[in-house]
């Protein structure tokens, strides 16, 4: 195939092109591009005085491998996740599986079930601290109607994980129900129809066709829960403050990540954090593609 | 029939105790809000104030800053808006309908910002900021956020599913490029344009870190950093933390009341796409 010299059009198209992605794009590789490259090399340098930094191989990694509060922020943030996402999306693939029936006033519970998601985290946070306050919080007042001592739960080791974990599914269970909604209504009525003229019982319906076809949107659903539940910040910033004898049982990675670098000052010590966040969350994400050919179908 | 009005029946039921577990806290946060903070902790407790009372409301209103603060969130706001979804439909038309040598390229360049977790762009940017000279400004609200992969990625598909001959019938008559872009093609991708805003508005209104890192004057804070400090500075008077929570959410929850089928729609394609 021989090379066409381009044509005055030609060049004068290309030159639109080129000035309608220039901005995007060299917006991208200032704030976006650069960093990324930018947060790797920091990784391997040392902050001193003066944030000047000094090339010191992979001591930030090394250290990090023995930082007992590493380990534990870790290990909080995979409670965290453990703890939301399973249960969070059963409940979504439950509330949505109640909204698809055919009764009146879905799209008024959809509204409602749909307020969480559109809040501001922090001001949630606000609330949900106080409803678990220990002495006055409305929820020892409805536990204590039941005859139930309750805790004092965002200052309790054993339970400050579980509280925050219930708000994170009161976030954004509403949202995944919506997903899952829209994904089950994308479901052909014929498949339904074809099954129930065969006299197929709900149990075999749900295993054999609304699952396998709403594999593609739980599949999307868990991704995001997954990733978004790693990244955990803001709720546990709001309710757990650094005073808190929780502290150290609530902090998250991204929180362990946000102190090292905006108050302790240690950047390079920061940054071999964030890449490690980020080589666990593209892990994850590799492992569900190759895992979910097992489960997810797309036709 | 009737096992079929029972089985209904139940379904309400569940659905109705889901929106008591919705509401519960924002009732208690507004009514919280009206109380005085001798009713607030009184035990057992009231559910409702005595009296309507706005103390709460004009005490934080009140806070030096307060409103200055609103006025910040309001900018930021509207400008991350403007700004990202102006610059992504641009960018996405671009990638979807102009052939220019090294276009693919650069697309791949935006998938692959795409798919990176966003902190590990937040001390470089930091950096940036801080070089710029912008740090506690305004205009360090919103800068990297007014670039967006997502938004590009997201437009370009919707660009991409117009069908060419409207271009073409356009381009016979004399029209340029961006003619045709701006007063053929934008209207048409008005959908996605809604819900990739109604994604940004949410972000940027809420937003809780990046506001923290780039900025410490009281004076130059959005919301979700305002209502942070309130915490310690107003220790145990939750009706003025309630108050200061009402009015963080307020708009967004106007808006959302208004424009509810565009938030829920936006998102519900979404998964359905992905």
């Amino acid at each position: 195939m021989g090379r066409k010299k381009p044509s005055r059009r030609d060049v004068k198209d290309w030159l639109w092109g080129y000035g309608m992605v220039a901005p995007l794009v060299a917006g991208l590789i200032i704030f976006y591009f650069y960093p990324f490259v930018q947060s790797i090399y920091m990784s391997f340098t040392k902050t001193g005085a003066f944030n000047r930094s000094t090339w010191n191989g992979i001591t930030n990694y090394v250290e990090l491998i023995g930082d007992e509060t590493f380990w534990q922020s870790l290990k909080n943030t995979l409670v965290y996740v453990i703890m939301t996402v399973p249960v969070g999306i059963l409940l979504s693939i439950v509330m949505a599986g109640l909204l698809n029936s055919k009764i009146k006033g879905t799209s008024f519970y959809r509204t409602v079930y749909f307020l969480p998601s559109v809040t501001m985290a922090a001001a949630i946070s606000l609330v949900w601290r106080w409803i678990y306050n220990g002495d006055y919080g409305l929820l020892n007042v409805i536990l204590g109607f039941l005859g139930i001592k309750g805790a004092s739960w965002l200052t309790n080791p054993n339970t400050v994980m579980i509280a925050i974990g219930i708000v994170g599914i009161w976030c954004s269970c509403g949202y995944n129900t919506i997903i899952l909604l829209a994904g089950l209504q994308g479901i052909s009525s014929n498949y339904y129809e074809a099954a129930a003229i065969d006299g197929a019982g709900p149990w075999y319906v749900f295993w054999k066709i609304t699952f396998p076809l709403l594999s593609p949107t739980i599949f999307f659903v868990m991704v995001t829960s997954l990733i978004n539940g790693l990244k955990t910040f803001d709720m546990v910033y709001m309710m757990v403050p650094t005073s808190s004898p929780v502290y150290k049982e609530a902090q998250t990675v991204v929180m362990y990540f946000y102190r090292n670098a905006f108050e302790y000052g240690d950047k390079g010590y920061a940054s071999s954090i964030a890449v490690v966040m980020f080589a666990l969350i593209m892990l994850i994400t590799v492992f569900q593609m190759k895992f979910q050919k097992k489960w997810v179908i797309y036709d | 029939m009737r096992k079929r009005d029972l089985k209904k029946a139940l379904i309400h039921l569940i659905l109705i105790a889901g929106i008591g577990v919705t509401i519960l806290p924002f009732f208690w946060m507004i009514t919280t809000a009206f109380k005085t903070q001798g009713e607030s902790v009184q035990m057992p407790p009231i559910w409702l104030p005595s009296a309507w009372r706005f103390d709460a409301f004009r005490e934080v209103l009140a806070k030096p800053n307060f409103l200055t603060v609103y006025g910040n969130t309001i900018i930021t706001t509207v400008v991350t808006v403007l700004g990202q979804v102006g610059l992504c439909a641009m960018a996405g038309y671009g990638f979807a309908r102009i052939r220019f040598p090294g276009r693919d390229l650069l697309f791949v360049l935006i998938l692959g910002v795409l798919m990176i977790p966003s902190q590990i762009f937040l001390m470089p940017q930091y950096l940036i900021i801080q070089n710029l000279g912008l740090l506690n400004t305004i205009p360090a609200l919103f800068l990297p956020n007014l670039f967006s992969a997502f938004g590009t990625f997201l437009l370009r598909q919707s660009f991409l599913s117009l069908p060419k001959e409207l271009e073409e019938a356009a381009m016979l008559d004399g029209c340029s490029r961006f003619q045709i872009f701006y007063k053929i093609m934008l209207p048409l991708t008005k959908s996605s344009m809604v819900a990739l805003s109604i994604m940004v508005m949410k972000f940027a209104w809420n937003d809780l870190m990046w506001p923290l890192i780039v900025n410490t004057s009281a004076k130059k804070m959005t919301l979700a950093p305002t209502l942070a400090s309130m915490i310690s500075e107003y220790g145990s008077n939750y009706p003025v933390q309630m108050a200061g929570a009402v009015l963080s959410i307020l708009p967004i929850v106007i808006l959302f009341i208004i424009f509810q089928k565009q938030f829920i729609e936006g998102v519900a394609s979404t998964g359905v796409k992905g």
